[in-house]
């Protein structure tokens, strides 16, 4: 295919190669991320022979251009003719894979372990594993700590010399003088013993593990621990006693915290690792030491796996050990002068109700919960409150309701601001597993007074939290109890209670729908704009700027309108501002309902329909994203906002439409210009001629669709609320030039 | 996951907890944290209290009696005690503090003490008390002048048996020959890994220790260099973490001076593999002075040496911090203060090409750091002799600068600098003004080709694009 370039096209590529030798960083940082077109462009034949030669030579530069080059090379295969020819790719990763900087160091290996699995077995005995060999062997200490990622994926598919002599290599290196390297084998240690055959496992990888685990560098050993639990995972249960046992429970009692610390933090796999016997022998009175670690890091490590710990006991013990060896320590922990170790094991500690039952929860576990309810440190609290539900199952609702609601209530009322913040952000999830009774009877009037508190941001957090509320009880639930007192403060004295009903209702309207927003919620909105304080007037003017897409068009036209014009002849400047702002900016939200519509169509249905890219406002792609992640948060965490190439001034007026979104990631990307000064009231003012081609686009509407990959079309209707005037182009890169509003003509 | 335990202890902190969130009760909250004492990671919780046999003085006996009570002494000096409680054997510690008092003495007046059997008592006491595995850092980003180091909390004992252990291997009756046996690699390398202390007394102590131990024990030297070259490694490449590196620069800076010439192939591979990579940390600013002596020794030593260092300083400059920028700044000029005109001009156009960057930086004190050279009459001489080359590297950067910049004093100071170029040779000045726009233009142009390129490329990748693709284009 390339071959058929003309001649003209292979110019720029020179100047590409050109640019891999220029003075400037970047430049060569750009050229050398096009380097798969560079290749493409030269043919399979000429990427071989010039192309890897020269990158091979001019490999002494920054390390930031040889990170993206070591990247570039995995990927390569292809270009210089498939795997038959793969190895030429092996000396520039060669050099790569010596550099000193861990970070280009590390993608070369990772580079060359994706390429050695498109080596024939013949290739990879004859090209990569003499490279394995030559890394292994190097005098400096990088090649042989690169060396040591290699020889698990080469070691399954060469002969059996060929693995008696990998095998050598890599018990050399597991004493290599210098810890680094010391450090890379331990760290491959597991990996390379899953892909060894067992009688070598037991005769070559225990002595290993044995000596890492007793190096004199604690670096080394708390990585032999990790080595353990795999090699554990791949003996038979009879051998383990002997072979692996003795080490473990050393690096348990090792005199370095981080061994130590590193044992805790894999204790669950161990525990799956060596199975239900050696657990209820060794591990138990190990796990108890741990828990009384005199380091606090240690401590806590061990106590987030309590109750992963207590889960995987044998079923026929779990019980009385719990009771009488893990119970007593979990104890000690909930008053432990560490505050980490604290939330540690309140984030954990309520799992354990379901393993004991509802009696012991009672007696034993309950407690706990209200010690650690009633703890100095929030964090703590909280941590215990976020995990409600697994107590909830077991000991039913009104013993928590007794115990547990005086702490929420607490926190709700507590002095520090940002402990009343984190506990509305629990609220939706407490409600979700109270139920609506119980919250409406409890919790309802919290949620409520939240609304007047004297900091913005709890106010801010209260109004959002509202919404998610509606989201999980259904907008008849909120027509019924929170939409009256909502709407009731709008009659409230101060003003910034007033505008609180005004920011309810920004976030109301669109979980209430239709019917409750013009009914109840517009009305008052109405009468608000006639408040004597300005403020409340141009958040009036911005709340039916949010509501509008939420209304018909009708009611836009005849009711909000009206109102926006009055105010655009406001007095107060900012009235005036903000009521034109609304009458021009109403097209902002058409613009993320598409965007939103979108990303569902690509979820539900992702053969059929991608786009990456959508040049649309910043600020209601930014809302979209912040303010309504309820609507799709899975869609939209794929959407991240680029900076608009404008500036803030012309972004707050809506001028910008150059913000660029990255939607959704796929082989076709789609771009969409829109013009922000379109209205959703018509076209502004232009020329006539323009207004004409709109009505025609208009008529057309119901027969235009999108193309799709296979060539299909889809229908447009799924995102209807936006009139296609206000699509300025509709750009499909990767295909030819696709004008579906025959712009051209 | 390598040592993704130092990671831990910032993850515990990090984590979104609802006190750390405040901006506002963070410094104060701090403030209240410091001076925090820590001990060792090793004690499990002790059960009974620790009873000593309380001896004799050592000066209260005949001078036969004194080896070996001498040797009960330092037996009875090997018990630890937790000084995180602080009430528990309050008699012992004090007592065991007089004991060591008088150790000290004992080793600084006596004569003759120092028998065969003494060596692996004195080393075995040394030992128990100095080597301990050091507990977790509480601080992880430690900021010299924001935070108090976290002191050690045994340091009333600690501090004694240093002190004992320095006037031992002082001592005059010393013999190296015997000591060898019980002072060995094993030894060395547990004494290097205390200099991660966070206290800085105890680095202090451990940086007299290892000065002599590397003066008097000639076979553990080459072992000593190699094990400090792991630990800078090990600090650059994988850790970001180690408190000692000022206190092994220190030492290292007098093991280089001592250097025969001509320079071992080890010896240089330690600049330029070790050495000058160290640039590269973030946490410079708490090493640089004796980073630079011991670069400046190197070249002192060996001037060849000029253009390899010079050419990794410029490798490794800092593209975003400019507090370091002015770092090695400072440090080129010290290189520059002691090289020698002929490296001078193997070097010289890459090196200005980075010192016009710097005068031409928006942050003020890099430019000005940069242009303080001009005050440096030996750096002058050097860019005088090859003002025909330096000229047209720096002029750009200069006159554009010189209109441009928004700090006064800078725009002074490239006035001056001016100047002196334009006394220094007024003709190629003159041509270069000359030519400023015209250059200016050509630059232009080329980056206007360049732009040009990069669209066309792009077609070329759409074009490519839809060649390769399977799909049906409705048109």
């Amino acid at each position: 295919m390339a071959g058929a370039d003309s001649d003209d096209s292979l110019y720029p590529i020179a100047v590409l190669i050109d640019e891999l030798r220029n003075e400037d960083v970047q430049l060569r940082l750009n050229s050398i991320k096009k380097l798969s077109t560079i290749a493409l462009a030269l043919g399979v034949e000429r990427t071989r022979t010039e192309l890897l030669p020269f990158l091979t030579d001019t490999i002494y530069d920054e390390d930031e251009v040889l990170l993206a080059l070591a990247e570039q090379l995995g990927n390569f295969t292809m270009l210089v003719g498939g795997p038959e020819y793969v190895h030429c790719l092996l000396p520039p990763l060669e050099s790569l894979a010596t550099v000193e900087e861990t970070v280009v160091r590390d993608k070369a290996v990772e580079s060359l372990r994706k390429i050695s699995h498109e080596h024939s077995p013949v290739d990879l005995e004859v090209h990569f594993e003499p490279l394995v060999k030559r890394l292994a062997s190097g005098d400096w200490f990088t090649s042989r700590t690169s060396a040591c990622g290699l020889f698990s994926v080469c070691y399954p598919r060469v002969s059996s010399t060929v693995k008696a002599e990998i095998r050598q290599h890599f018990r050399t290196l597991c004493s290599d003088d210098t810890p680094m390297v010391r450090r890379a084998a331990a760290s491959k240690l597991g990996e390379f013993a899953k892909v060894l055959e067992l009688e070598y496992v037991k005769s070559d990888i225990i002595s290993l593990f044995t000596a890492l685990a007793s190096d004199e560098q604690d670096s080394v050993r708390l990585l032999a621990v990790e080595a353990g639990v795999s090699i554990a995972t791949l003996l038979p249960q009879e051998d383990l006693e002997a072979l692996v046992m003795p080490t473990l429970r050393q690096a348990a009692e090792d005199k370095s915290w981080r061994v130590r610390y590193m044992v805790a933090d894999k204790f669950s796999d161990l525990q799956k690792a060596v199975g239900p016997e050696i657990t209820k022998n060794d591990l138990v009175p190990a796990f108890q030491n741990l828990l009384k670690d005199c380091e606090a890091e240690v401590r806590a490590a061990a106590a987030n796996k309590v109750k992963e710990f207590c889960e995987n006991l044998p079923e026929d013990s779990r019980e009385t050990i719990i009771m009488t060896h893990i119970l007593p320590c979990v104890k000690e922990l909930v008053s432990d002068t560490n505050q980490h170790v604290k939330s540690a094991l309140a984030s954990v500690i309520m799992g354990l109700s379901t393993i004991l039952g509802k009696d012991n929860t009672i007696e034993h576990l309950l407690p706990l919960f209200l010690a650690q309810l009633k703890d100095e440190c929030p964090e703590v609290r909280l941590n215990i409150i976020s995990n409600l539900d697994c107590v909830n199952e077991v000991i039913g609702i009104r013993q928590l309701s007794q115990s547990l609601l005086p702490a929420i209530v607490e926190l709700a009322e507590d002095a520090k601001w940002r402990v009343r913040l984190a506990i509305i952000e629990y609220m939706p999830l407490l409600a979700g597993q109270l139920g609506v009774e119980f919250f409406d009877e409890k919790l309802n009037s919290l949620c409520m007074a939240w609304l007047v508190d004297h900091v913005y941001a709890i106010r801010e957090a209260a109004t959002c939290n509202l919404m998610k509320l509606v989201e999980k009880f259904g907008a008849e639930w909120a027509q019924n109890t929170i939409v009256p007192k909502v709407l009731g403060m709008a009659n409230d004295p101060n003003y910034l209670h007033r505008m609180t009903t005004l920011f309810c209702i920004n976030a109301l309207s669109e979980v209430c729908g239709q019917e409750i927003t013009t009914k109840h919620m517009l009305p008052v909105v109405f009468k608000m704009s006639n408040d004597q304080v300005a403020n409340v007037r141009f958040n009036v003017a911005k709340s039916l700027q949010k509501i509008g897409p939420v209304l018909d068009s009708n009611c836009l036209q005849t009711e909000v309108k009206p109102v926006l014009e009055k105010l655009a002849s406001d007095q107060d400047m900012d009235v005036k501002y903000f009521a034109q702002e609304a009458i021009s900016g109403e097209f902002c939200n058409c613009c993320s309902r598409v965007l939103c519509n979108f990303a569902k169509t690509k979820v539900s249905n992702p053969k059929r329909y991608s786009l990456s890219k959508l040049r649309l406002c910043h600020a209601p792609l930014k809302r979209l994203v912040l303010t309504r992640p309820h609507i799709s948060t899975s869609l939209c965490g794929n959407i991240s906002i680029m900076p608009p190439k404008c500036s803030r001034k012309e972004r707050r007026r809506g001028f910008s439409n150059r913000s660029n979104v990255e939607a959704a990631m796929s082989d076709r990307r789609c771009v969409f210009q829109c013009e922000s000064k379109s209205t959703l009231f018509g076209l502004p003012e232009v020329d006539a001629r323009a207004r004409e081609r709109a009505r025609e686009r208009e008529r057309a509407r119901e027969s235009e669709s999108f193309p799709t990959s296979k060539g299909r079309y889809i229908s447009i209707k799924a995102c209807q609320h936006i009139l296609l005037h206000q699509i300025h182009k509709i750009m499909i890169f990767k295909k030819a030039s696709y004008d579906p509003f025959k712009l051209k003509n | 996951h390598k040592l993704s335990v130092m990671a831990m202890s910032s993850a515990a902190t990090t984590a979104p907890s609802v006190d750390k969130v405040d901006g506002f009760s963070r410094k104060s909250v701090r403030k209240a944290r410091q001076k925090r004492a820590q001990s060792s990671s090793q004690f499990r919780s002790q059960d009974k209290p620790i009873e000593l046999v309380q001896l004799p003085l050592l000066k209260d006996v005949s001078a036969q009696e004194q080896p070996e009570l001498f040797l009960k002494k330092l037996q009875q000096c090997c018990t630890l005690f937790d000084f995180m409680e602080t009430l528990s054997d309050l008699k012992m510690k004090e007592y065991k503090r007089s004991s060591l008092n008088e150790l000290v003495d004992y080793v600084t007046l006596s004569r003759g003490y120092l028998t065969e059997q003494t060596y692996p008592e004195v080393v075995k006491m040394v030992s128990c008390n100095i080597f301990r595995t050091l507990p977790p850092s509480d601080s992880n980003e430690f900021d010299p002048e924001e935070d108090e180091p976290t002191l050690e909390a045994s340091w009333p004992h600690l501090q004694l048996v240093y002190e004992f252990f320095i006037r031992f291997l002082e001592s005059q009756e010393f013999q190296p020959s015997v000591a060898k046996k019980y002072i060995d690699q094993k030894f060395v390398l547990q004494l290097l890994e205390l200099f991660d202390s966070e206290d800085p007394r105890e680095r202090d102590c451990l940086k007299t220790v290892l000065h002599r131990i590397y003066g008097k024990f000639l076979g553990l030297r080459a072992f000593i260099r190699k094990q400090i070259n792991n630990i800078f490694l090990c600090f650059v490449y994988e850790t970001e973490h180690f408190n000692g590196v000022a206190e092994l620069l220190e030492i290292l800076g007098s093991i280089i001076n001592g250097f025969a010439l001509p320079l071992k192939a080890e010896h240089k591979q330690f600049l330029v593999k070790v050495l000058l990579p160290l640039h590269t940390v973030r946490s410079l600013s708490l090493f640089h002075a004796q980073l630079a002596y011991c670069i400046v020794q190197f070249l002192e030593k060996d001037p060849t040496l000029t253009e390899p260092v010079i050419r990794g300083l410029l490798k490794f400059w800092p593209k975003t911090c400019s507090q370091k920028e002015v770092m090695f700044l400072g440090e080129l000029e010290e290189i520059l203060d002691v090289i020698e005109p002929t490296q001078f001009v193997k070097i010289q156009e890459l090196l200005f090409k980075q010192i016009a960057r710097c005068v031409s930086s928006p942050h003020f004190q890099v430019a000005e750091r940069a242009l303080y050279y001009w005050n440096n009459e030996y750096i002058m001489s050097l860019i005088e002799e090859n003002s025909s080359v330096i000229l047209p590297i720096m002029f750009a950067s200069l006159y554009r600068i010189s209109k441009e910049h928004w700090n006064p004093a800078i725009s002074a100071l490239i006035y001056n600098v001016l100047k002196a170029f334009m006394e220094m040779n007024s003709a190629l000045f003159d041509e270069l003004a000359a030519n400023y726009k015209s250059d200016r233009q050509r630059e232009r142009k080329k980056d206007k080709e360049r732009e040009d390129l990069w669209r066309k490329l792009e077609e070329l990748e759409l074009r490519r694009g839809v060649q390769n693709s399977d799909g049906v284009i409705p048109t």
